[in-house]
Order: C-alpha cells, then sequence, then structure tokens
C-alpha cells in the first residue's frame, strides 16, 4: 500500500499494538485478556506492518519462520504441563512461585509459560496464514 | 517359586518377538549362519513348553498372567491345557525347523533380516494365539497372524502377483477377523466371562441362549476364513507367492490351523449342537472335495500341496463338527500327522525348487540319484501323509473311519466323502514325493545337486517324528495326543489306536482308499486333463470373483465419493447449513419442544443502538453490490455483537470478538484479492431464494434453540465453582482465562495443537496454489 500517511503512521502503530499484546497477555490473570487475545493482538499488529512496508520486512523483523513460532510456543505449553510432573503432582497441575525483582515481588509460574505457548500459537500460525496471503497481493 | 514359573513361561512366550527384533542385527553380523543362532529361541520356547506335558497329561492346566485393563476386567493372560499345548509345540518345534529351513533357503538374500524378523513376530502370534486365555487377548493375536501372514506372502513385493496374494490373504483373513470380534462379544454378552477357560464350563448356558445361532454363524466365519474353507479358500492357494519356508510354516503346519484350533477351543462352549453338526461336515466336506480334485489338477508342487492342505483343513472341520465320539480323537490325530507331513513336504518342494529352478511336475524327474537325503524325506513324509502303516497318517486314516463309519445314511455319505478325499491325497501325496525323484533325469533351469544339510535337517526330522510317534504310540496317545483330545471333548478320552493293522472295517475302508489312491496315482495325467476340463467347464471360480467383489467395491466408493464431494464449496456449504437448519428445526416442532414466546421486555439504549448497527450491517450485506463492501458489512454487525457482549458484562468475550472480526475482515479481504473472483457475486434469482431459505433456517433454528435452552432452570454449579476457586486454587481473579489455562488446560494444549496444525494446512493450500500458477505460467 503506498499511502504515505499509512506508512508513517504504520511503525508506531505496529510497535504500540505489540506492547499492548504483551500487557494483555500478561494482565489476562487477573483481568479481561490473555494469551489467545493478546496472540491476535499481535498478529494485526503485524498485519499492519506488513502491509505498510511489505511481508519481506516483517519477515525479517521476526527472524524465525512464524511455523516455527507456533510450534515453540506448543512446545512451551507442554513443557509448562510436563513441569508438574517433576514436582510429583498430576500433568498440568499449575506451580507457582514469587521471586523479588528490584524490589518488589513478581509472581512467576508455569501456568504464565502455558500462556506465553498460546499466545506464540496464535501469533505463530495466524501470521503464517496472514504473511503468505499478503506475499500473494504482491505479486 | 509361583511367580517365578509364570514369568518364565512369559519369557518363553515373548521370546519370538525378542528373536524378531534381533534378527536384522544377527543377519547383517552373520549372514544366513545366524539362522542357528535364531532357531534356539523357538528351541527354547519348545523345550519350556515340552516341560508341561508331564503336569498336563495328569490332567492339569497351567495358567498364569497380569492384569491389562483391569477396568474393563481384561488381563494378559495364558490358559495351557491339552489342546493349548500341543499347538505350542507345533508351533515352536516346526518353527526351529523353518527357522534353520529358511536360513539355507533364503541364503544371499539380501532382506534376509526382514523376512527373518516377520517370521519370529508371526510364530510369537500364533504362540500367543493358542494359549491366549482373554478373549480379547485372542482375537489381537487372531489378527496379529493376519498382519505378519499379510507380510510374508508380501514379502516379495515387487511382483504384482504377490502383492496382490497378500491383499487377498488380508482382506480375507482379517475380515474373518472382525466377525470373529462380533461372535466373541456376542459369546461375552451370553456367558459374562471374558476367558476361555471360564467360558468352557458355560456351555450350556451357551447353547440355550436365543443368540447362540448368531454368535455360532459369527465365529465360523471367522474360523473358516482362516482355515480357508470352501468358498474362502482361495487365498491359500495364492499365499504361495509367499518364499517356501512360509509356505511350509504358516500356511500348512500352524497359521491355517488357527481355525480349527478355534473351533476345538469351542467345542465344549457351542460344539455338538445340529446346527453345529450340519454346517461343520457340510462345509469341511465341501472343502474336502475341492481341496482334493483340484490337487490333482495342479503341475505345481507348491500349488498342488496348498491344495492338499485346502483339503486336509476340509477333513479336519468335518471331524470336528460330524460328532461320534472318535471323530475328535481323529481330528487331534490328523491334526498332528498333518502338521508334520505336510510341512515335510513343503520343504521338500521348496528344496526341489532351489536345486533345480523349477517347480513343475511334468519337467521334473531322476531326482532320486542326486538329492537322496530329501528323496528320503519326502518318501517318509508322503508314506505317512498316504496313511500308511506303520506311520502316524495311517492311526490317524483308521481313526478317522472308525470315528465315520456306522450304518446311516449321513454317516455312510461322509464315510464317502473322506474315502474319495483321501484316496485323491493319496494319489497327490506320492506325485509330489515320487515323480520328480523317479523316471528319467530331465533337464532342467538349475543344476540339481544335495540341498545343504540346513535345508533337509528339517523336512527330515519333520518325517522322522511322524514314523517315530506312530512306532511308540502308547507312548505318544498318553504324553499328547489323548489330553489334547481330553481338552477339546472336555472330559477324560484315551485314545488307543496302533500302528498294527486290525482286521476290521476301518481297515477295509483304509485298503478301499488305497486302492483307490493308486489307481488315481496311475491314471494322474489323464485325471488331471479331464479335470482340467471340468473346471474349465464350471466357469470363473471363487478367486475371480473376489477381484470382481473388490472392484465393485472400488467403484461404489467411487461413485459414492464423486456424489458427495463434487468438488464444488458453493453445494458443501448449502448442504452442511441445510442440514444445521434441519438438525435445530426438526426436533424442535416433531417433539414439540417448541418455545413458548418469552416475556417481552425493552432493551436499554445503548442496547438497542447496538441491535440498530448490527441490523444496519447487515442490511448492507445483502445489499452491497461488490463483495469487498460485504465482508466489511459483515465486520459492521461482527463489531455491534461485540459491543453488546461487552454491555452484558462479558469483557474477554468482547475483547477476543473485536480482534477475530478484525482480522477475519482482514484475511477474508486477502483472500478475496487472492482468488480474484469477480467484484460482484451475481446469483440467479432462484440461487437467491434457496440461499435465503437456508439462511433463514439456520437463522430461526439457533433463535429457537437458545430461547429453549435459556427456558428451563440455570445451573450454575459449574459457575459457583469457579467463581469461588479461581482465586483460591489459581491465584487468578479473571475466571475466564483462569479456565483456559488452568481449569481447562489440556484442553487448551489439545487446541492450540490443531491451532499450529490448521496453520500449517491452510499455508500448504496457499503455497500449493502458488505453484501451481508458477507452473501455469
Amino acid at each position: 500500500m503506498n499511502s504515505p500517511i499509512f506508512r508513517t503512521v504504520a511503525p508506531f502503530l505496529t510497535s504500540l499494538m505489540l506492547l499492548f499484546s504483551l500487557f494483555v497477555l500478561l494482565r489476562g490473570h487477573n483481568a479481561p485478556g490473555g494469551g489467545f487475545i493478546g496472540g491476535l493482538v499481535a498478529v494485526a499488529a503485524l498485519a499492519i506492518y506488513g502491509a505498510a512496508w511489505g511481508v519481506e520486512t516483517v519477515r525479517r523483523a521476526i527472524v524465525v519462520h512464524p511455523l516455527s513460532l507456533a510450534a515453540f510456543g506448543l512446545f512451551l505449553s507442554c513443557i509448562a504441563g510436563f513441569a508438574s510432573a517433576a514436582a510429583g503432582v498430576p500433568f498440568m497441575t499449575g506451580l507457582w512461585t514469587t521471586v523479588h525483582l528490584l524490589g518488589s515481588a513478581v509472581a512467576l509460574s508455569t501456568v504464565m509459560l502455558f500462556d506465553l505457548g498460546v499466545y506464540l500459537v496464535v501469533v505463530g500460525a495466524l501470521l503464517a496464514i496472514v504473511l503468505a496471503l499478503e506475499e500473494e497481493e504482491d505479486v | 517359586m509361583i511367580a517365578g514359573a509364570a514369568d518364565l513361561t512369559f519369557l518363553a512366550l515373548s521370546l519370538p518377538f525378542v528373536a524378531a527384533c534381533l534378527s536384522p542385527v544377527l543377519f547383517s553380523l552373520f549372514g544366513h549362519r545366524a539362522a542357528w543362532l535364531l532357531a534356539l529361541a523357538p528351541a527354547v520356547s519348545f523345550l519350556h513348553l515340552a516341560g508341561f506335558i508331564a503336569e498336563v497329561a495328569r490332567g492339569e492346566t497351567v495358567t498364569g498372567g497380569y492384569a491389562w485393563v483391569p477396568s474393563y476386567n481384561l488381563s494378559f493372560s495364558w490358559y495351557i491345557d491339552g489342546l493349548a499345548l500341543v499347538f505350542g509345540l507345533l508351533i515352536t518345534g516346526i518353527g526351529a525347523l523353518v527357522v534353520l529351513y529358511a536360513g539355507g533357503y533364503m541364503k544371499g538374500h539380501p532382506q534376509q533380516g526382514r523376512f527373518f524378523s516377520f517370521l519370529m513376530m508371526f510364530m510369537g502370534a500364533m504362540l500367543g494365539l493358542v494359549v491366549s486365555d482373554s478373549f480379547l487377548m485372542l482375537f489381537v493375536f487372531w489378527e496379529l497372524t493376519s498382519i505378519t501372514s499379510f507380510l510374508l506372502i508380501g514379502f516379495d513385493h515387487e511382483r504384482p502377483a504377490a502383492r496382490r496374494a497378500a491383499l487377498q490373504a488380508l482382506l480375507v483373513t482379517g475380515g474373518g477377523g472382525l466377525f470373529l470380534l462380533a461372535g466373541l462379544l456376542m459369546i461375552w454378552n451370553i456367558a459374562d466371562v471374558t476367558q476361555m477357560s471360564l467360558l468352557l464350563s458355560y456351555g450350556d448356558v451357551v447353547k440355550a441362549s436365543p443368540y447362540y445361532l448368531a454368535a455360532l454363524l459369527l465365529v465360523l466365519v471367522g474360523a473358516f476364513t482362516k482355515s480357508a474353507q470352501f468358498p474362502f479358500h482361495v487365498w491359500l492357494p495364492n499365499a504361495m507367492e509367499a518364499p517356501t519356508p512360509v509356505s511350509a510354516y504358516l500356511h500348512s503346519a500352524t497359521m491355517v490351523k488357527a481355525g480349527v484350533y478355534l473351533l476345538m477351543r469351542l467345542y465344549p462352549a457351542m460344539g455338538g449342537t445340529p446346527v453345529w453338526e450340519i454346517l461343520l461336515p457340510v462345509f469341511g466336506g465341501g472343502t474336502l472335495l475341492t481341496g482334493a480334485l483340484m490337487a490333482l489338477r495342479q503341475t505345481d508342487l507348491k500349488l498342488m500341496l496348498a491344495y492338499t492342505t485346502v483339503a486336509s483343513l476340509g477333513l479336519l472341520v468335518l471331524l470336528v463338527g460330524f460328532g461320534s465320539p472318535y471323530a475328535i480323537e481323529a481330528a487331534v490325530l490328523y491334526l498332528v500327522g498333518h502338521s508334520l507331513f505336510k510341512g515335510a513336504l513343503f520343504m521338500v518342494a521348496g528344496a526341489i525348487d532351489h536345486e533345480t529352478g523349477t517347480r513343475d511336475l511334468t519337467r521334473l524327474g531322476g531326482l532320486r540319484r542326486v538329492m537322496p537325503v530329501t528323496f528320503a524325506a519326502a518318501l517318509l513324509a508322503a508314506l505317512s501323509m498316504a496313511g500308511l502303516p506303520p506311520f502316524f497318517g495311517f492311526l490317524a486314516k483308521e481313526e478317522i473311519y472308525l470315528a465315520l463309519a456306522a450304518g446311516n445314511l449321513r454317516s455312510i455319505l461322509f464315510t464317502i466323502v473322506a474315502i474319495a478325499g483321501n484316496a485323491l491325497m493319496f494319489a497327490a501325496a506320492f506325485a509330489v514325493a515320487l515323480k520328480p525323484f523317479l523316471g528319467e533325469s530331465r533337464e532342467t533351469p538349475g543344476h540339481p545337486h544335495e540341498a545343504p544339510a540346513l535345508m533337509w535337517i528339517g523336512p527330515l526330522v519333520l518325517a522322522l517324528a511322524g514314523l517315530a510317534a506312530a512306532l511308540v504310540s502308547t507312548t505318544f496317545h498318553a504324553a499328547i495326543s489323548s489330553p489334547m483330545a481330553s481338552a477339546v471333548r472336555g472330559e477324560a478320552t484315551a485314545i488307543a489306536v496302533c500302528p498294527m493293522p486290525h482286521v476290521g472295517l476301518p481297515l477295509a475302508l483304509s485298503l478301499a482308499t488305497v486302492l483307490l489312491g493308486l489307481a488315481a496315482y496311475r491314471l494322474l495325467d489323464r485325471l488331471r486333463a479331464a479335470l482340467a476340463r471340468f473346471f474349465q467347464a464350471l466357469g470363473p471360480g471363487p478367486d475371480q470373483g473376489f477381484d470382481e467383489v473388490l472392484d465393485a467395491l472400488v467403484g461404489c466408493a467411487v461413485k459414492v465419493t464423486r456424489f458427495v464431494q463434487p468438488g464444488r464449496l458453493d453445494i458443501y456449504l448449502s448442504v452442511t447449513f441445510a442440514a444445521v437448519a434441519a438438525v435445530l428445526l426438526l426436533p424442535l416442532f416433531l417433539w414439540g419442544e417448541a418455545p413458548s414466546v418469552p416475556a417481552f421486555a425493552w432493551p436499554s439504549l445503548p442496547e438497542l443502538a447496538m441491535l440498530l448497527i448490527a441490523v444496519i450491517g447487515l442490511v448492507a450485506v445483502l445489499v452491497a453490490v461488490d463483495r469487498l463492501t460485504a465482508i466489511v458489512a459483515l465486520g459492521i454487525q461482527g463489531f455491534a455483537v461485540a459491543v453488546l457482549f461487552l454491555l452484558f458484562g462479558a469483557p474477554d468475550l468482547a475483547f477476543t470478538q473485536f480482534m477475530i472480526e478484525t482480522l477475519s475482515v482482514v484475511i477474508l479481504a486477502l483472500v478475496m484479492t487472492r482468488l480474484r473472483l469477480h467484484a460482484s457475486d451475481r446469483q440467479p434469482a432462484g440461487q437467491r431464494l434457496a440461499d435465503g431459505a437456508v439462511a433463514l433456517g439456520c437463522g430461526l433454528g439457533l433463535t429457537l434453540i437458545l430461547l429453549k435452552a435459556t427456558e428451563g432452570v440455570f445451573d450454575t454449579a459449574l459457575g459457583d465453582f469457579f467463581g469461588s476457586y479461581s482465586k483460591v486454587i489459581a491465584h487468578g481473579a479473571n475466571v475466564v482465562n483462569v479456565i483456559i489455562v488452568d481449569f481447562r488446560g489440556t484442553d487448551t494444549l489439545g487446541e492450540i495443537a490443531v491451532v499450529l496444525a490448521a496453520g500449517m494446512a491452510i499455508l500448504a493450500l496457499i503455497r500449493l496454489g502458488t505453484a501451481h500458477k508458477q507452473s501455469g505460467k
């Protein structure tokens, strides 16, 4: 797309949306949000960037193939599930721990890792489709 | 010590499978000499089983096992009585000899390791089948023998004939196995037991049940397909495409007897009824005659033996079903004798083929000088097959005539059938064992010399065993035949027949058989020509029928596929949504479940506004001229619904809906541009009417079902649980997200796996389209 306004705005919009998607992902446990919604926001962000600056730019920006991203997400979610087995509790039991970081207590959990996996799967799978379709349009 | 003994038995039973895993390695290390090592596995199992002989002869049984699926009362358990023991000994004993033989036969073959792996797997499956106590285990091993047989017949998979034969055997025996499964499930329901050992004492219950006939028929289909009874026999001669050791082992000595084993095993529970005594002898007798006549028609040694095997199996089924006290004893003796002599003769045929390069009777002759040991083995085995004293086959034949001959019409009929069949088999036995060895030497493709030791040990040992067992018949009966007959009949039975000819009716009938057989042997060439004309006149047999059935099946599948998948998306969608509408609407009205009209309450102003926007979006979709406008208008409607979700207090749902609507519009728009369709989509009026009707039906159906669902009292148990425990157990305040990632986490794991798989599939489809386009350019 060759609209100068769109091209100028796109990088800002994309960075803001990506940041927002991470925010949505992390707040999900206590407020509306979560991995799935966060992933969708991220896909929308990258799709905008792809429409403005071309698919190749996006591919370079995310370094790996979107499907690799999705596969890694699934891997993370599985790891999160199996972590409980190491602790001797049934599969997928959430494990929690609190880390003191820079003076504030941060709760970490396998559930968060799981949600991160969901996020990556959604981003990877949908981005793969969207990018392939946008690419086609360029041809 | 009891646990120790059970573990040892388990090891002995699983030893063939261990050997199957090791065989590729052994053969790549030692070449064909690995057969000596590999034969140790069945030999050790044989010795272990032989250790039970004394115990079983006393009338005891050896049992043991491990729990498998305790919740379904299924166990991996074995039950070794006289019947199972004799089969186990035959399988492991002949198995060890066949492994040696195959070592010589397959020498230098690049795929030896694979071949022996299949062979040992089959051995393990067959052994498991005969010792199985639980129905399910029996079925699993039953099908496993079909599968391993498929692999072995199709071993030479580059030849189309071998592939066809393998497929045919698998379809016939494996398909029969499914009937068996159904039959076993019915028996399970009738007697409420899942173990053979328990079933044996439930015979009266089973036979009195109204479902007895159905269960029996199902089981019989399983047994008849496996044991190659007419008209299912076609797969067995075709299975001769397999390497000869396989034919000797699977298709004469062991696997084909699995059906007979099953009939014998179920005899106490299901046998002896009028149906049993009609069906079995009729099918068995028919098979006996068909097989024997077809055998004499052949000139190929292996095919000839294969058809005599069909005939022998028919005779066994006839005997098991005949119903006189001696019939079971005769079946037991004949089964043991047949395994010994037929295994030996097959190996002889393979040795001749291996040395001369041909199995054609008309091209063979005078081999007695160059292959004396093989000739000796062939002769000994043929004498037993012909039923001459003092060989084991003679004992069997005496007992057969003792069992069949009586004054009534039925006995006379089946005695005649048995005499005819036996006489023809007599001729076939000597045709195989004498013709290639006697007479003038012929020119053959290979230069014959004596087969290597690996290849004559097997047939010679088996043939000598047939002689030895008859010579020490008293001991043999006490240790082997009588316990087996007792197990089959379900009551103590002592077999007395001895190799010394006694003057009497059976001997006279035996004489008649021998004379008829001699005549048939003398007239073999003329008989063969006559039989060829006869079968020619009969027209196509069941073998061609198999092809026709298969072709018809494939043709039918093609037609059905063409009908249900014409390849037009609009038809798929119309049918799918019409079905949805029907499923939603029909039950509501057919069973008078339509919801009552709910009390109407005015929605609030924001809700009303959103509804209005949604309706505007919908109208825009309908009146839109080009596709892109329609897609965006659909998005408007979606956003309005998302805001409605928000108004009703479901922020997560609304948030997701917003994102989904956005991406849907983007992706749909991209797809539309990519498909390069016409900008507008004008349908004829009739089509629009039909589509509209389907759409209205779906909408109405969903509305009504929602109204109906909200009519009932809402059970809040789940909501209450999640609401009160979300924070406590899962440390999260957002119940929706906690459910997704924690309470129902495993579900989500499955879902994201699906998302990933769908993403890959869609990407592949897009790429495929691109590739087509590029190749088109």
